[in-house]
């Protein structure tokens, strides 16, 4: 971990200790699904620790530690939808609203949410499950998701109209975005950077794992989104690239913000940290095992990182 | 028949003049949607997009869900056809109350193709969640504004501009899911919405005098599609059905009048007049019409159709018993 001066803070160690878990228990729900989004736990585990346990000044969840059932989607017949949004807290003028945006890292979400204390760890009982919320990409019926952003690059659009309108009303809370760097290669979001330059969005951050895959592959070699971060600048952002894995560095450049531009933290992570085996590969986007063989080195490795983590905890 | 000119501008200022939650987007279209006067004078609650209609849509969204209520200005093709995937996953799917009022339905442009919305109801229509409504006068113009506000979730209104006639008194307001009926013959039901009303009330007083009772309906609401006085216009005429739409045949309000005959067990004949699979080009309105047989000439022979009588008439035929000279509305221009 990269040496900073809040390097011996308490919401920084117990935040490193979060996110270790946080992969631990994502790497076993991966094993029990016979495969998944891996390669997102690893490179964003500390880009939702520090999301939940130093950026985002909300306040308890207003939902049950577990989830009830599906209950339908939202719409005039049906009134009670429950948003997922509530595990997040309540939306009052001055806590932030936090927007997830891409929903394929669902169960990164769900296992922060546990390590957070917003969600019971029993709810992941019903991980990828019929007639679950606790969904395999999800929706904003899952737990944490106060927008429904699978259909990629939509999330940060609808968090500068929150930002808009939150100054519109004269709140002080502030608007989170989690991305991912993908998202980058969509045209909407580069319409929605110009605009919340335009509009001088101070009240907006995003932070971006920036790991440098996606579904097809390293980005590089399907289209690459580089220079991001003067790409964003340019657009009139304000951007800060850090080691990904560096929760003080995502602090301070959350704290040490521009007041008149949206924020972009680029965080640059490793997409296998923790699970070396992970390297073997060039896709990294879904893990799924092409042999009993290989579910078997993956389920030794996932054994190993659980050992160290204990010891580590212990 | 009266002629108002721009009704929506003064209209649309003193609406929202006690509404604060009501706030307008718009991409680089504003006066073209008759909303620049609106700027001026709610300038905190006026949105400058650009020509950047997906992010608009998100925007719209995040409003929404913090209590604003957008009302969205901009050309209907820009909004269901540019923003599909936003206006579905980041509007529609959460059921927020965002307004689309999408201008330049079907052919009343002379914009060509690009600017033409031909396929729109079709495809709100097809969202789940969307209301659908199309005015057809400066009444509806006007009173849509409280019927669309009333609506908890997203909806699209095929909107006008610039000049238009008065059909409806002002005592009628816009109703969701409420026909009007204009005459009640039970020969041949006519349905007809948007500005092809006015097109088959020319053909009205030239039906009548061939003494063919006509069941016109004037329909605004295209979802939900299930007022009682429409199946019983379907079910009453024992000819048959004809529909008149400034749209395509596909997905449209003949296809709404198919479907509720499909689900109701109505064996009769239906004709829907409209774009026939085909794109339109630039011309003016009168034109158009005349090309794609969407007006009074082309409704007149379908309902001779139905009655098995042969109505090749001229536009100078029907015009000739046409109570007064109504004047034409005026093209459009952009």
């Amino acid at each position: 971990m990269a040496s900073n001066p809040q390097a011996n803070d308490d919401w920084l160690a117990r935040a490193e200790r979060m996110a270790e878990r946080m992969r631990v228990r994502g790497f076993d729900y991966v094993m029990r699904n016979g495969g998944g989004y891996l390669s997102q736990i690893c490179s964003s585990a500390e880009i939702f620790s520090y999301l939940y346990l130093r950026g985002l000044h909300i306040g308890p969840s207003e939902a049950p530690m577990v989830p009830e059932p599906f209950a339908g989607n939202p719409g005039q017949a049906n009134p009670d939808y429950e948003n997922g949004g509530l595990y997040n807290g309540p939306r009052t003028a001055d806590f932030d609203r936090f927007y997830f945006s891409p929903a394929h890292y669902a169960l990164v979400l769900y296992v922060a949410l546990i390590e957070a204390g917003r969600l019971g760890e029993e709810a992941l009982e019903a991980f990828n499950t019929d007639g679950s919320k606790v969904e395999l990409i999800g929706a904003e019926h899952s737990p944490g998701v106060e927008s429904t952003t699978g259909s990629l690059g939509q999330a940060l659009s609808q968090a500068i109209g929150v930002a808009m309108a939150r100054r519109h009303k004269g709140e002080s809370g502030n608007t989170w975005v989690m991305m991912s760097d993908g998202e980058f290669q969509e045209g909407q979001t580069w319409e929605a950077i110009q605009c919340a330059s335009h509009y001088g969005l101070g009240n907006l951050a995003a932070i971006v794992d920036v790991n440098a895959q996606q579904c097809d592959g390293p980005m590089e070699t399907v289209m690459t989104i580089e220079p991001l971060a003067q790409r964003i600048r340019a657009f009139g952002g304000e951007a800060v690239e850090i080691d990904g894995h560096d929760m003080a560095a995502m602090d301070n450049a959350y704290r040490n913000r521009a007041a008149d531009r949206p924020l972009f933290i680029l965080a640059r992570t490793d997409p296998t940290r923790g699970v070396p085996l992970m390297n073997e590969r060039k896709v990294l986007h879904y893990l799924r095992f092409s042999s009993e063989e290989e579910k078997a080195r993956y389920a030794r490795e996932f054994e190993t990182m659980k050992a160290e983590s204990q010891a580590w905890n212990s | 028949m009266e002629l108002v000119s721009r009704p929506h501008v003064e209209n649309f200022i003193q609406w929202a003049k006690d509404k604060p939650e009501v706030v307008v987007l718009s991409a680089d279209l504003t006066n073209s949607c008759e909303v620049g006067q609106w700027r001026d004078t709610y300038p905190d609650r006026f949105f400058s997009m650009g020509m950047a209609e997906q992010n608009m849509m998100g925007v719209a969204a995040g409003m929404a869900r913090e209590g604003l209520v957008p009302f969205i200005h901009t050309f209907a093709v820009f909004i269901y056809r540019r923003a599909y995937d936003q206006l579905a996953m980041s509007i529609a799917y959460p059921n927020l109350k965002v307004r689309f009022f999408g201008f330049l339905p079907g052919i009343v442009t002379p914009g060509g193709v690009t600017h033409q919305a031909i396929e729109d109801v079709a495809v709100m229509r097809a969202v789940p969640n969307m209301t659908v409504l199309e005015t057809g006068d400066a009444t509806e113009v006007e009173t849509v504004l409280d019927a669309a506000h009333a609506v908890d979730g997203p909806c699209y209104v095929r909107f006008l501009r610039g000049e238009m006639p008065r059909l409806f008194p002002k005592s009628e307001p816009f109703e969701v899911g409420k026909a009007r009926v204009l005459s009640t013959g039970s020969d041949v039901a006519i349905l007809t919405a948007g500005i092809t009303t006015e097109e088959a009330m020319r053909a009205s007083s030239y039906l009548a005098a061939e003494g063919i009772g006509v069941r016109h309906l004037h329909v605004s609401t295209h979802k939900p599609f299930d007022d009682p006085q429409v199946l019983a216009a379907l079910r009453e005429c024992t000819a048959g059905v004809v529909t008149l739409e400034n749209h395509l045949t596909t997905g449209g309000l003949g296809t709404a009048v198919s479907e509720m005959m499909t689900d109701n067990g109505i064996g009769k004949r239906l004709i829907r007049l409209g774009l026939n699979d085909t794109y339109a080009h630039g011309a003016s309105l009168p034109y158009l019409l005349d090309e794609y047989d969407l007006d009074a000439k082309a409704l007149v022979a379908a309902v001779g159709t139905l009655v098995g009588r042969e109505l090749n008439v001229s536009d100078a035929d029907i015009d000739a018993v046409r109570g007064e000279g109504a004047a034409d509305s005026k093209a459009e221009a952009l």
